[in-house]
């Protein structure tokens, strides 16, 4: 017996909250990964701290769309029971975590925005919402800090390290425009004040990002194709994969707590 | 820690180390602490290197088990505790390679020997975790044996190992009761997670108990620690201690402890049947069920860090460079 | 192959309560920025700390334990520089 997916009624507010829920525990979640593994014994604490700070944005996220749903599902079923296509989250996330030069590179890509977006969030008009961008504002800003070091370092260290560092750009590129697409159910939140715009958010985060860019000896792609989908389900296969061993206990033993 | 300036081993003749043995042993007796740079005797360095060491890398090592579960934990909830639990492992690592290395060795030839496979980590590392159960069993039992043993050595004679272990005790207290805490929901709920737990008590129980080291009959290094101060109970004392502290929450569980022979003598301790030290020589020399994984892991994770450990210094160099170029001009 | 050392590097950590920097460690990094980030990460991780210095280990200069005895016994003698020493009639009160 597997536990079945649950129904969630995606109201606006809903659904803006699960997308914000769904990037930062998919993003937590490729980190905690690395947990054990990473090239230094220093920096297995750094991707473990910033896993921990993601997954506590999840946490308060999937909490507050529980709360706004009100149909009696928890941080838990909202992570444990929505299934490939109810999951929300950027394709850019859910990439998996390919050599320290591709997760380092997502990392800088992903919190260059996080840090801006979650900085426009503290002026939410929803107070819920408000508060969780103030505490992750922080905590974004200090892995935007930690990926622009590591970055440099890479692009500017050896030959292999520039190599790898400039693959991981020109392979991640194509995921960084879904950051700053709204669709029509975003669009009136925006409106009411309680969701930044993130079209306003693009010329500061390629001016951030074309200066670690630029001090990393790498160069961005020229390449404006960008990949969409993420936001409505339609996912690369990774996520599966990812869900499937995220959410093997829930499934396993249906209604049991832990 | 600042050793690499002061502590080049001195050469001395004999009468000399005679005199400063006694005096040294004089300081041990009064309970006073050894800092980095005070004379030792060599062997005192060697077996402080070698305990250190290897406590460091079962720390690092010690988290691959726990790891295994990290991605699949079941709740929010459990999985941010799981991976702080496991990251603070890492960290105690490095506070023990920090302490090894006031005393002359360097953290990298720490970790090569290790990877080499020369270098020894804890017993109960090697075995596997199968179920979301072994995680609660490890927080309560491994790490219950593991403060066992860590508690005495915050008293150590040898300075930063003692305040390495102040810090190490200080926040392995969440441990335990994180893992009590998961057998006790397993244990409160459904049939299915009750048998779980029972499964993982019977298969940890054993090696948990051989993580004290061999019995006081056939321990090799106990004498001159005990009288550096660096061991303050013997095995089979803390053994003892553990097993006693253990049953009444195995009790207050509901589990029933895997060993037939356990019985309460008249002084109320629980006396446990024989333990199966063929099974422990066996995980030491290299035959546990994951001693292979375990290496495998730690060396893949130490030759995919090449490239980035070579970057990071290659930059550290340029960038120097630059700064001396510029302050030139 | 060895694998060549990282620098090390002493941490000290100024905490909330308002105390100087105190040392807590060290650790490896390869440069300086590295190093206040790694800081960050082993040594702060419950709140310890509002204040990180890092410093090269190699840029410590330490007193040698042989000259504990000129160095530092000639003060133990000093007892006039201590308050206690001093008489003052309990009348006066606190001084």
């Amino acid at each position: 017996m597997t536990a079945p997916s649950i129904t969630v009624s995606e109201t606006p507010l809903v659904l803006y909250t699960l997308r914000r829920a769904d990037d930062a525990l998919i993003l937590g979640h490729r980190l905690s990964e690395w947990c054990g593994h990473a090239p230094m014994l220093e920096e297995d604490m750094a991707l473990s701290n910033m896993a921990l700070d993601l997954i506590g944005q999840a946490r308060e996220l999937y909490g507050y769309a529980a709360k706004v749903e009100g149909r009696g599902h928890d941080e838990d079923k909202l992570a444990y029971l929505r299934d490939v296509r109810q999951y929300r989250n950027l394709l850019l996330v859910e990439r998996p975590n390919g050599d320290f030069a591709h997760t380092m590179v997502r990392q800088l890509f992903y919190a260059a925005f996080a840090d801006l977006y979650w900085r426009g969030m503290m002026g939410s008009t929803d107070a819920t919402l408000a508060a969780i961008a103030a505490k992750s504002e922080k905590e974004c800003a200090y892995h935007l800090r930690h990926a622009s070091e590591w970055v440099i370092r890479l692009g500017d260290g050896t030959d292999e390290s520039h190599r790898r560092a400039q693959a991981a750009v020109d392979d991640l590129w194509a995921y960084t425009g879904e950051m700053f697409s709204v669709d029509g159910s975003e669009r009136g939140l925006i409106d009411a004040g309680i969701a930044t715009d993130p079209t306003m958010l693009l010329p500061e985060w390629l001016s951030i990002v074309s200066h670690v860019a630029r001090e990393a000896t790498l160069v961005l792609p020229e390449n404006d194709w960008m990949q969409q989908g993420g936001r409505d389900g339609r996912h690369s296969e990774h996520l599966g994969h990812l869900l499937s061993e995220l959410q093997y206990m829930q499934r396993s033993f249906p209604g049991a707590t832990w | 820690m600042y050793t690499q300036a002061l502590n080049s081993p001195e050469e001395g003749s004999l009468a000399e180390d005679a005199v400063r043995a006694s005096r040294f042993q004089a300081r041990v007796d009064a309970e006073e602490r050894i800092e980095p740079n005070d004379w030792m005797p060599a062997a005192y360095r060697k077996t402080l290197v070698r305990q250190i060491s290897q406590h460091a890398h079962s720390e690092i090592v010690g988290m691959l088990p726990e790891g295994n579960w990290i991605t699949r934990a079941p709740s929010l909830r459990r999985k941010a505790a799981l991976l702080a639990k496991v990251q603070d492992e890492c960290g105690h690592g490095l506070y023990l390679y920090a302490a090894a290395e006031t005393l002359g060795a360097s953290r990298e030839e720490l970790v090569d020997a290790m990877l080499a496979g020369k270098a020894k980590y804890s017993s109960i590392f090697n075995y596997p975790t199968l179920t979301w159960a072994d995680i609660g069993v490890i927080g309560w039992l491994v790490d219950g044996a593991a403060i066992m043993n860590q508690i005495p050595l915050c008293r150590c004679s040898y300075g930063p190992y003692a305040r390495a272990m102040i810090r190490v005790c200080k926040e392995e207290s969440f441990h335990q009761r994180q893992g009590y805490e998961i057998m006790l929901t397993l244990c409160r709920g459904t049939a299915e997670q009750k048998a779980m737990a029972q499964d993982a008590l019977n298969r940890w129980w054993w090696p948990v108990l051989m993580m004290f080291g061999p019995p006081d009959q056939a321990s090799q290094h106990s004498d001159a620690s005990t009288k550096w101060k660096i061991k303050r109970f013997s095995n089979d004392e803390l053994r003892q201690k553990f097993i006693d502290a253990t049953v009444p929450q195995a009790q207050y569980l509901g589990l029933t402890m895997p060993d037939p022979e356990m019985t309460q003598d008249a002084q109320g301790h629980w006396r446990h049947g024989p333990i199966d030290w063929n099974e422990f020589k066996q995980v030491l020399a290299g035959n546990g069920p994951c001693n292979r994984d375990r290496l495998s892991a730690r060396r893949k994770a130490h030759a995919d860090g090449a490239w980035v450990r070579e970057a990071a210094a290659a930059y550290a160099e340029k960038r120097a460079r630059r700064q001396m170029a510029q302050a030139a001009e | 192959m060895a694998t060549p050392n990282t620098p090390l590097w002493e941490v000290f950590i100024r905490s909330r309560n308002g105390l100087a920097h105190k040392h807590c460690g060290s650790l490896h990094a390869p440069d300086a920025t590295m190093a206040l980030q790694a800081a960050r990460d082993l040594y702060t991780r419950r709140g310890e700390g509002l204040s990180i210095w890092v410093v090269p280990s190699s840029a410590i200069t330490a007193s040698d334990p042989a000259d504990k005895g000129m160095m530092f016994e000639p003060a133990e003698s000093k007892i006039y520089r201590h308050p206690t020493f001093y008489e003052v009639p309990e009348e006066v009160g606190h001084m």
